[in-house]
């Protein structure tokens, strides 16, 4: 016999899917199936109950090799490896629940480390385009009841948000959009031709590392002011056409990627597509909204904001928080050195970061919290394996429009393992022990 | 003048935050208690004297006092930061932050300086013989208040995102400037006297900069309106003069618009 | 729990009828008790110092999503303020939004002992929960906002007052609300499509009910829910010269309405940050721009069922923030500051704005004059309430000076004649003509009687009658030798001893306790009607983009330590 749990949350990607249903076997411990979910999240799903997963810590002999080790032991590692360093940086945060990073900002605060979260390689830019000019914004069932006008630039949702277009965006039948994607303009900016850009009514193939040029001339445009013939492979025609079709929508977003926030330029991309967005609400109304990757990257940056003010980047050594990227971000910690030891949690930078910056996780003691086998792991000292977040443990999430959502837990884990939180509280309780507080 | 020589004895492991390295902040201060002010290491916190020795005596007031620091600085933050008064000069290389939220007096870089310097500053002179980091003269994050006054003047090749949102005061590099000149400024003077890579005065609202080489991409926003011939810091010459970014907002004066105004040497 | 006997202070308690009188006051389990039943307690010498109820704060935006906005996108408002970790006392950073740890201190340190946050998101209420959460030390609760909600907007084109109370009373249980917040009605919805509702009259795009027509509604459903808390409103044109006839338009919806509720209020509407809403002119010109405050507190003083506070400007930088979506984009064009606007669906809007008043203007002093005039002239101190609508009009950290400046006419002459234009803001308020100084036992009123009262929370807090919550504040401050405004301000920002529920917080200025924060919500015993049942469940299907079941805020996490009003139903 198997049961059907419904409202399941997806702890993949931004989106945040909350419409999931997951068969589970009666007893509550093997996961048979998942509907609704995308062929990504339904992956995550089922990859939890993957035969040869890990299920207890294992250390790093001197050899090389591992061995398996207890909880208890590996929290100890880590609370002796945190209290040891002048300058821990602890890493992730992501790809887990508000509860686990709440934790992590005790440690952090207690011991005086560097705090970044996956934003750091990703919409951290995005974050410092906002400090600087603020972002007019909405969240995504706006979209879906209102928008006629849907911009993806610098993203290719088709393949990295799934269900974004038919959720949320361009699909849906809404309170005033009831003919759907019938009512509605998509325009992809992109220089690739993406599976997203194939069904787009325009699209525009901007040249490489020439968005900020491009969005500037939108604005020009709006304003009447005379462009030169060709800015960024685009002709003027084309610009002053689509920059009039934006100001003639009835209610337009922006959605970026990627594409626009890691490559050159990063913040200035977003930060005047942000003014592009602010300009048009002379017109019309208008919104922008990064398309946030890991299911719970934004909400790290709300549970620092609320703890410290800054939403990544925060540097905790000095008893107070700061926050400066270009230097207390976590590429720039490592390539510079400026930290010796490393603890990586929900997130996977040995796939993501830089060479040098692996390399240096590599040379320094190093704990990885992950239920997966990764490249972080590879350059570990201890990896502790733990409950998946949104399958074998609920907890606050929160989606790309920042609204917080709880996830379920639908089965249990592997017996004998714990949750990211659990494991957190037993080195802090180590932690406070050793600085005798 | 008064002088303290400061010489670095022992390299941090990792790198060392040194705000209290400035005339204020040694004004009036005897040999030990300069020894005894704070320096930091991540989360430890050593005392200057840990680090560095320390000779001469500083003057009575900020103004008074000239600071010499030896030795090798490349792994030292902060120096001059906040400084509002006196002279300090760094026989090295620096780390970040040099001079940043300066307010007044002289400091000198014997080298290059790392991002961030003169960050936000508001007066003084701050001169770098080598060439500077990103973010020179740029405003704190989220600041819509750059620098607003003083002159920074750096004789190599400065990083990307010179001046955003500067307000005020002038700044001058002998080489050539990565992307992002003037972005978001709002008044004072840029000079490049080298070559300016593209996204040279993206958002810029008003105030000036002058490019002596080339712009490898013009932002569209910018229209050449004449030609001018300028003096800019001894160089007589003939400028393009274009006006932008008409992209932009832009405050108008005694009923006319005020752009933001870029010369390029012919 | 350890017994405390607070000694020879001059206590100031309206509800005893106290003013200054040395008294000691005892607590004991966490509540006032008679110095009778205590056993061996400890003595906190008051001597020559001012003792307090803790304070109750009516109306302030401390936590919730557009608070964490004004954090995260003001990262200079951090750079030179901020205090370091110490003892039990966590870091704190922000000088016009602090972190929700340094709230909760702020809080504390001025002898805050409850503070209602005033706009919740019904979509964000989770959010607004975890914020509160870590706000140590003081008890709270937060309003979510219904004036621009799409169910209260279609049952009200109909005058069906017992949906929209079933309705409201549905939500407040689902995210633990405390009562009814009411901002720019219908406007904000207008601002969906970049509109706004500038009067009370202006009907709603598509929704076609008009803003006196939620008001109204929203006071009748109230009061046929019988909640602790009145309908608490943010009126149409916030802000703009000349508006104060649209804030008397909408102040008279209050009438015919009589208070129904067993938790001893009088008001059925509180107005916010009237400040805001008493302006004459037709610009923000200091030959053109007026004050108006005389006229809505002539309305006010006459009237039995209103209660507001005043929003005072305190001439700070600061950082706006409201679900008046489009008052802020109008802010944001006046000052060319970065803008933050977030539009959430079929509920309401937010945006978020920095702004510098600037005490050497003609319009920031004015509205600081305004602000002032409104509590000078108020006849009944409990109907009026100090707020700076945090941290809208200034940071919360400066109640004291607003207090400062009520209590001295020599503070606030300072203020004018330190400004240029102080003479131009004499001749266009009232400011100048008025020489009231309040008393100890006035902002006591305005502070712990009146806002306890207000909220319905007069059998808990506002009073040291034995019974009520063990919260006491002693002020360094002795009225009978010390007489500087300056000292009056230094005094209530940093309370020598602060008692929250019967535990020591504040010991000789330091903070030494996180305290034991609770989260207070009410639970309306009005079920779902079917029509409102069937609604819910059709709109969640198709209109929202989270399913039904999982918009409940369960209590397990978010509200780790509830106090739950029960209100049953008429």
């Amino acid at each position: 016999m198997s049961k059907i749990i419904t409202d399941v949350v997806c702890p993949f990607c931004g989106t945040l899917c909350d419409d999931l249903e997951v068969t589970v076997s009666d007893d509550g411990k093997k996961l048979i199936d998942v509907s609704n979910a995308c062929a990504i999240g339904a992956m995550k799903f089922l990859h939890s109950q993957a035969d040869d997963r890990l299920t207890k810590p294992r250390m790093r002999n001197e050899d090389g090799s591992w061995r398996d080790v207890s909880y208890e032991e590996a929290a100890d590692f880590s609370a002796k490896m945190l209290a040891n360093s002048k300058k821990p940086l602890m890493y992730g945060w992501s790809s887990t629940n508000c509860e686990a990073q709440s934790v992590g900002s005790t440690i952090g605060e207690l011991i005086g480390a560097q705090m970044d979260n996956t934003a750091t390689v990703c919409h951290g830019t995005t974050l410092i385009a906002v400090q600087d000019v603020g972002v007019p914004s909405c969240t995504l069932g706006e979209v879906k009841n209102r928008a006629d006008m849907i911009i993806y630039w610098g993203g290719n949702p088709a393949h990295a948000h799934p269900r974004h277009m038919s959720r949320y965006s361009m699909y849906p039948r809404g309170f005033f959009t009831a003919k759907g994607h019938r009512g509605r303009t998509l325009v992809v900016v992109d220089p690739r031709d993406t599976d997203s850009a194939s069904i787009a009514d325009i699209h525009l193939k901007v040249e490489q590392g020439r968005d900020y040029e491009l969005l500037s001339a939108l604005r020009v445009a709006f304003r009447g002011e005379v462009l030169p013939d060709v800015v960024a492979g685009i002709p003027k025609e084309k610009i002053y056409e689509v920059a009039e079709k934006m100001k003639k929508a009835r209610f337009g977003v922006i959605f970026f990627g990627m594409g626009v926030t890691q490559t050159l330029s990063k913040n200035h991309n977003i930060d005047i597509a942000i003014q592009v967005t602010r300009d048009l609400n002379e017109y019309t109304k208008f919104s922008i909204m990064p398309m946030r990757g890991h299911y719970n990257v934004t909400g790290s940056g709300e549970v620092w904001g609320w703890q410290f003010g800054f939403p990544f980047c925060v540097d905790l050594s000095r008893g107070f928080a700061r926050y400066n990227p270009g230097e207390s971000s976590s590429n720039d910690l490592l390539v510079r050195g400026e930290v010796d030891s490393v603890f990586v949690i929900g997130s996977d930078p040995g796939a993501h970061f830089p060479f040098g910056s692996v390399k240096k996780m590599n040379e320094i003691p190093c704990v990885c919290v992950d239920p997966h086998i990764t490249p972080t792991t590879v350059v570990a000292d201890l990896h502790v394996p733990v409950a998946f977040v949104g399958v074998e443990v609920g907890g606050c999430a929160y989606r790309m429009d920042s609204v917080p959502i709880e996830t379920h837990k639908v089965v249990d884990a592997p017996e004998g393992m714990i949750t990211d939180e659990e494991f957190l509280n037993m080195v802090l309780e180590r932690l406070q022990k050793i600085k005798g507080v | 003048m008064k002088k303290v020589e400061l010489t670095i004895k022992q390299q941090p492991e990792l790198y060392l935050e040194t705000e209290n390295i400035t005339p204020d902040a040694f004004a009036g201060k005897s040999a030990d208690e300069i020894a005894a002010l704070n320096v930091y290491e991540g989360n430890v916190t050593h005392k200057l004297g840990d680090f560095f020795s320390i000779a001469g005596t500083p003057g009575a007031t900020a103004a008074d006092t000239q600071i010499v620091v030896n030795g090798n600085l490349e792994r030292v933050k902060w120096i001059g930061s906040r400084m509002t008064a006196g002279e300090v000069v760094v026989e090295s290389s620096m780390d970040m932050y040099a001079g940043a939220f300066m307010a007044g007096g002289k400091l000198l870089i014997k080298g290059n300086a790392g991002h961030f310097t003169g960050l936000g500053m508001t007066g003084g002179e701050l001169r770098i013989t080598g060439n500077a980091g990103n973010y020179l003269g740029a405003a704190y994050r989220g600041d819509w208040r750059g620098m607003q006054g003083g002159v920074l003047r750096v004789n190599g090749n400065a990083g990307s995102d010179v001046g955003s949102f500067m307000r005020g005061g002038e700044i001058i590099i002998g080489g050539d400037a990565d992307v992002h000149v003037g972005t978001h400024q709002e008044g004072g003077k840029i000079v490049v006297k080298g070559n300016a890579k593209s996204k040279v005065g993206g958002q810029m609202v008003k105030g000036e900069i002058i490019v002596f080489g080339t712009i490898d991409v013009m932002m569209p926003g910018f229209a050449h309106r004449d030609n001018v011939d300028l003096e800019v810091d001894g160089t007589k010459a003939t400028f393009k003069r274009y006006e932008g970014d008409l992209g932009e907002r832009h405050p108008k004066s005694k009923g006319a618009v005020v752009y933001g105004q870029l010369y390029i040497k012919q | 729990m350890a017994e405390y006997i607070v000694k020879n202070g001059f206590v100031v308690d309206p509800t005893l009828g106290v003013n200054c009188e040395k008294m000691d006051i005892a607590i004991k389990d966490g509540k006032i008790v008679e110095t009778t039943e205590l056993k061996s307690p400890k003595t906190i010498d008051a001597s020559g110092m001012i003792v307090m109820a803790g304070a109750v704060d009516v109306h302030s935006h401390s936590a919730g999503p557009k608070v964490n906005v004004g954090r995260n996108f003001r990262p200079e408002d951090k750079l030179n303020y901020y205090k370091a970790k110490s003892g039990v006392k966590r870091m704190e950073a922000g000088f016009s939004v602090p972190t929700a740890l340094s709230s909760g201190y702020i809080f504390a340190r001025m002898g805050y002992g409850f503070v209602m946050e005033a706009a919740m998101p019904p979509l964000y209420a989770r959010h607004t929960h975890e914020e509160m959460r870590d706000t140590p030390i003081v008890d709270e609760a937060a309003l979510p906002v219904f004036g621009n909600n799409w169910f209260v907007m279609e049952y009200l084109k109909n005058h069906e007052i017992e949906n929209v109370a079933s309705y409201i009373a549905w939500l407040l249980r689902v995210t633990k609300g405390y009562g009814v917040k009411c901002v720019n009605p219908g406007g904000t919805e207008a601002w969906g499509w970049g509109m706004n509702c500038v009067t009370p009259d202006d009907p709603v795009p598509y929704f076609d009910v008009t803003p006196k027509e939620i008001i109204k509604g929203l006071i009748e459903a109230n009061e046929y829910l019988r909640l602790p808390h009145s309908m608490h409103l943010h009126s149409n044109s916030l802000g703009e010269p000349g508006n104060y006839q649209i804030t008397i338009d909408s102040l008279k919806c209050a009438e015919g309405f009589k208070a129904n509720s067993d938790f001893g209020r009088d008001q059925v509407l509180h107005h916010t940050h009237l400040q805001f809403h008493s302006y004459g002119g037709e610009s923000y010109g200091s030959k053109e721009f007026e004050s108006k405050s005389k006229e809505v507190m002539d309305y006010v003083n006459g009237t039995d069922n209103i209660t507001f506070d005043i929003g005072q400007v305190t001439l700070d930088e600061t950082t706006t923030m409201t679900a008046d979506g489009p008052f802020e984009y109008h802010l944001s064009h006046m000052n060319n500051l970065k803008w933050v606007n977030k539009d959430v669906e079929l509920e309401t809007a937010a945006g978020v704005v920095p702004f510098i008043y600037n005490p050497n203007s003609f319009i920031g002093v004015a509205q600081w004059a305004i602000g002032q005039e409104l509590a000078l002239l108020t006849k009944d101190m409990t109907k009026c309430h100090i707020t700076t609508d945090a941290p809208n009009a200034g940071p919360v950290h400066r109640y004291p000076r607003v207090i400062k400046w009520l209590m001295s006419l020599k503070a606030r002459n300072q203020i004018l004649d330190d400004c240029k234009y102080g003479d131009s803001v004499r001749s266009q308020c009232y400011i100048g003509e008025i020489d009231r100084e309040l008393s100890f036992y006035e902002i006591a009123q305005m502070t712990r009687v009146g806002t306890s009262k207000c909220l319905g929370l007069s059998h808990m807090f506002g009073s040291l009658k034995p019974g009520m919550e063990g919260d006491v504040s002693v002020y360094a401050y002795n009225p009978e030798t010390d007489d500087d405004p300056e000292k009056i301000e230094h005094a209530f920002g940093n309370a020598k001893y602060f008692i929250k529920s019967g535990e020591l917080i504040i010991n000789d200025g330091e903070i030494i306790s996180n305290g034991h924060k609770r989260t207070f919500w009410v639970k309306p015993g009005m079920e779902l009607t079917a029509q409102v049942n069937r609604d819910v469940t059709e709109r969640f299907k198709k209109y929202y983009t989270v399913t039904q079941n999982n918009y409940e805020v369960k209590e397990h996490h978010y509200v780790p330590n509830p106090y739950v009003i029960e209100v049953n139903a008429a």
